[in-house]
């Protein structure tokens, strides 16, 4: 096995490397997705609260791998569509219709979670605001969201987790990302119980960076609510 | 869109599938989340130091590795087993069978989680009435500690379940006829890729929806009284 895992080494480096990338992409999408949508749901527009409630609904009541074929292998069933400049580069490829599906999935958890956070900032505060005179928008973007982001971060700490976890379903659309990369060693020498358990131990590694990460985060921005 | 609704058939008995698996699983999550909780209140520090690792493998690790682990890697494990002992014919892993295997595997890590929680919520002084009673350890375990715990730890593990429903739809990468795979094979008989998976996904917030409403009446029948 040692023999392999050398021979295969670059090429299990670069399924990490794409699963990291995917997961960054999807992480910065998601987020700021997540938070248009939260402000979003705050909006005096009946329309607009109502729309953000669908997304939610939606996104996470379906699996993610449902997500990700009406995007990469549905999409494909209109015309105007493949005629269109989306097309090339874009939607017919697995890369972006990964990050894509992911972003879009993430988003709605971000969105679920910083809805919570929001509701949970001391009336107080708001109030302060109300009295010197800050306008709505003022109030969101000064006393509101920074509180709200400091409360979320456990909560999106889990979310980053979940999120690398869920690229390696980017495997079933034939992304070469660390699953697709294992799958592919597996083929070749045919000893699935070995390569998966290195899959799982290197999922391991990469998560518990991330969660390394986030404490660091939380240590270096202290807050007054814990 | 004619050929479409001739395949209405086939997509339901896959529908019963998933709700089986779903079924299956979730029973198998709280076995296993009983367990680890159980095993993580013993005294031996060794014990202990196991649930730990278990859960935090099982959290990060994609449920998709552990069903792909379970089933070729479990196949090949089994095979070898039976050559071992001079079987020429072993029997191949039903993909339903790994399927429940690895979601009881992985929620159960979380499951535990959500019990110890909930163990940690329940009052000293009904633990200490029982002892005033003469309630023996396991008695008081059964009669007091755990009808407390499954009211506190309900929410939780219903949400847990909405979540397994969802990931159900992996096990059809090693090919259980569940509701995903059926749509998978529709699809390539009708060429109707968006609407065969918007189908799909209707179906499956139609099953996330109803189970959350379930939930939802199950939790304000287990607080009544309390909250």
């Amino acid at each position: 096995m040692l023999e392999t895992l050398i021979k295969y080494a670059p090429l299990l480096l670069q399924g990490v490397l794409l699963t990291l990338e995917l997961v960054a992409a999807s992480a910065i999408g998601g987020f700021i997705l997540g938070v248009l949508l939260a402000l979003a749901f705050y909006s005096p527009r009946w329309g607009v609260r109502r729309f953000v409630e669908m997304y939610v609904w939606f996104f996470r009541g379906t699996p993610l791998l449902v997500q990700l074929f009406l995007i990469y292998y549905g999409l494909a069933q209109f015309d105007w569509l493949k005629q269109s400049f989306l097309w090339r580069g874009f939607l017919d490829n697995p890369y972006w219709c990964a990050i894509l599906a992911l972003s879009l999935n993430t988003a709605a958890y971000v969105a679920e979670i910083l809805r919570g956070a929001i509701r949970t900032v001391p009336a107080g505060e708001i109030d302060a605001g109300k009295s010197l005179g800050m306008s709505r928008h003022l109030r969101m973007r000064r006393i509101i969201l920074p509180t709200a982001l400091r409360l979320s971060v456990p909560g999106l700490s889990n979310e980053a987790i979940i999120l690398v976890k869920a690229s390696a379903l980017a495997s079933t659309v034939t992304l070469m990302e660390l699953t697709g990369v294992i799958k592919t060693l597996i083929a070749r020498t045919y000893q699935p119980l070995e390569y998966y358990f290195l899959a799982a131990f290197l999922y391991v590694v990469i998560n518990s960076l991330i969660v390394r990460g986030f404490k660091l985060i939380e240590r270096r921005w202290p807050h007054r609510y814990a | 869109m004619q050929a479409f609704f001739d395949y209405i058939p086939f997509v339901v008995k896959g529908l019963w599938i998933t709700v089986l698996l779903a079924l299956a699983s979730g029973a198998g999550m709280l076995l296993v989340g009983m367990l680890l909780a159980t095993v993580g209140r013993a005294r031996s520090r060794k014990l202990k130091q196991f649930v730990s690792w278990y859960t935090s493998f099982f959290r990060s690790v994609p449920e998709l590795i552990v069903i792909l682990l379970l089933y070729f890697g479990g196949s090949l494990l089994i095979r070898d087993v039976y050559l071992f002992f001079g079987s020429t014919e072993p029997p191949v892993i039903s993909p339903f069978i790994a399927g429940v295997a690895a979601l009881s595997l992985c929620y159960g890590a979380f499951a535990s989680e959500t019990l110890r929680g909930a163990f940690a919520g329940i009052s000293d002084g009904d633990k200490d009435a029982g002892k005033a009673l003469g309630m023996s350890r396991s008695l008081r375990l059964r009669r007091i500690v755990w009808p407390q715990v499954w009211r506190l730890a309900l929410p939780g593990l219903g949400n847990l379940f909405l979540v397994l429903l969802k990931d159900t739809a992996l096990v059809s990468v090693i090919s259980l006829n569940e509701l995903m795979r059926q749509t998978q094979i529709v699809v390539s008989l009708t060429q109707l890729p968006f609407t065969c998976y918007l189908v799909a996904a209707g179906l499956y917030l139609a099953l996330t929806s109803l189970t959350g409403a379930g939930l939802r009446h199950i939790e304000r029948r287990a607080l009544r009284g309390y909250a």
